[in-house]
């Protein structure tokens, strides 16, 4: 078997690893957190429509305690580490091992275009996020950088329309992960209610829309020149 | 109505296997699909022809015997049906019909459309049970269960262990299955006392078996004949995570254990 067969070592930890749900829970609390990122990330943003002033005070005031940005960012990088690395690991046991001989004919009838591509929208993200990381962060994604001057950074960097465009497409991807992410998360953490999970359900696609709405006004507002320097 | 089979035929477990087209003339619309299998095969006796293997039993849905993908949906088109169940009239004149068996890698082909679904049963007897002492009944009444919590009870205890939701989950996952048996019995009081170590030791098995894991996205219990609900899917999620917290044994059982208890290698 694979790297995710049971490898019955001693400890409870590696047990709870060891079994796909104990994987699944670690990917949907990791899912949580980022998720929980995801939303405030999109609300700290938007401020970018208030001018540039308002916004670059906004990201120095994220960079005041460099010893809370550094435990934030090793926080939210284990998140992914352990998210991506579940994932990848249960991708290899599904889609390797599993069913080594697949059908000649195969429906779906019950389950979302989003929840089966999970594993398409996910890596399309991370490569996303990477970029992102390069573009806003280390200023080496290609266009003007410019050290504390996040608003100029930023339309810069999208008055370039093909990177506008593959952020408008990161997102959308990033919404249809999250129209099944969010109520799976807690399907696999054990809750679901004939009365609650369709609520549930119906509401993470609005706040996946909401989420997609508003990151994707950035751009947009760049490249119509609403934001602009 | 006369109909074309696309069937799979594989001699044994380790010799390839190919889909076979067959022609089969005058189905009556009565028939079950099994039945209409069962004249093709008087067909392939008389021409001196192997005839297709598929494994049945009660014919009336109710033993989980039966199954193969009818159009690449399990139990065919009609929902909650079995395969014993689905009668021809749901298909129409000049229809192509592909027929192939669960595919997984827990389920190794028998011959033709039958898998060997043995992994099920030891993932029950790894933990789908109630040590109950035997002895003289005691009153109907002693123990109370909640109308709803029987209810749902029985419900999840309509699994009939067909292997559908194996068959229909992309990741061949045996969730539904695994967590309609800890439903079952952990939502009744006779299935507490062993609801820790059942939940860890059936999760367990279902990795040692090769099942793949669970995405949530429901294809099983769109196929499932008994309709049973992810709900108890949830359940099992919720049961093997509170037992990864509560278990005080260090370590738990090791399922390959069973593997030799079933393969009759332990005595
Ligand atoms: S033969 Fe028993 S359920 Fe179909």
């Amino acid at each position: 078997m694979s790297a995710t067969a049971v490898g019955f070592g001693d400890s409870r930890a590696a047990r709870f690893w060891n079994a796909t749900i104990g994987k699944k829970i670690v990917m949907a609390a990791s899912g949580a957190v980022l998720f929980l990122f995801v939303v405030a990330h999109l609300l700290g943003n938007l401020q970018v429509f208030l001018g540039a002033e308002h916004f670059n005070a906004y990201a120095r005031l994220l960079r005041v305690e460099p010893a809370l940005l550094w435990a934030a960012r090793l926080g939210l990088l284990t998140m992914v580490v352990l998210h991506v690395w579940a994932s990848f690991q249960l991708l290899l046991l599904n889609k390797m091992e599993a069913r080594p001989v697949g059908y000649v004919k195969k429906k779906n009838i019950g389950s979302s275009y989003a929840s089966r591509t999970m594993y398409w929208s996910g890596p399309i993200i991370a490569a996303f996020v990477i970029y992102h990381l390069m573009q806003f962060t280390l200023g080496i994604g290609g266009t003007p950088f410019e050290e504390g001057k996040a608003y100029e950074n930023l339309v810069a960097g999208f008055q370039v329309i093909p990177i506008s465009i593959f952020y408008l497409i990161a997102m959308a991807m990033l919404m249809t992960h999250l129209f099944h992410g969010v109520w799976s998360a807690f399907q696999t953490l054990g809750v679901n209610h004939p009365r609650y999970t369709p609520m549930l359900r119906t509401l993470a696609k609005l706040i996946a829309i909401a989420l997609f709405l508003g990151f994707a006004s950035i751009p947009v507002g760049v490249m119509t020149g609403i934001v602009h320097t | 109505m006369n109909l074309t089979l696309h069937i799979w035929r594989q001699k044994n477990a380790s010799s390839p296997g190919k889909m076979v087209r067959y022609e089969v003339k005058d189905v009556n619309p009565e028939m079950s699909v099994l039945e209409m299998l069962d004249v093709l095969n008087e067909e392939l006796t008389l021409k001196g022809e192997d005839p297709v293997t598929f494994e049945h039993d009660c014919r009336e849905g109710i033993c989980g015997c039966c199954g193969f993908m009818i159009n690449g949906v399990a139990h065919g088109p009609q929902a909650a049906t079995t395969t014993c169940q689905l009668t021809m009239r749901h298909f129409k004149d000049g229809d192509e019909l592909f027929l192939e068996p669960w595919r997984a890698k827990a389920f190794p082909i028998v011959k033709d459309l039958m898998v060997d679904r043995s992994a099920l049963d030891r993932i029950i007897a790894a933990g789908g049970y109630v040590s109950a002492p035997t002895g003289s009944p005691q009153d109907a009444n002693a123990i109370l269960i909640a109308k709803e919590n029987a209810d749902l009870a029985m419900d999840a205890a309509a699994c009939i262990g067909c292997g559908a939701c194996v068959a229909a989950c992309p990741n061949a996952a045996a969730a539904l299955f695994t967590g309609a048996k800890i439903s079952h019995l952990g939502l009744l009081p006779q299935g507490q006392p062993e609801r820790v170590e059942r939940a860890l030791n059936m999760v367990a098995q279902l990795t040692v078996e090769g099942f793949g894991s669970c995405t949530n996205i429901g294809e099983c219990e769109a196929v499932c004949p008994k309709q049973i609900h992810i709900e108890v899917i949830s359940r099992m999620n919720a049961d093997f995570r509170a037992a990864s917290r509560k278990s005080r044994k260090e370590p738990y059982q090791d399922p390959s254990e069973f593997r030799r208890w079933s393969f009759g290698l332990k005595s």
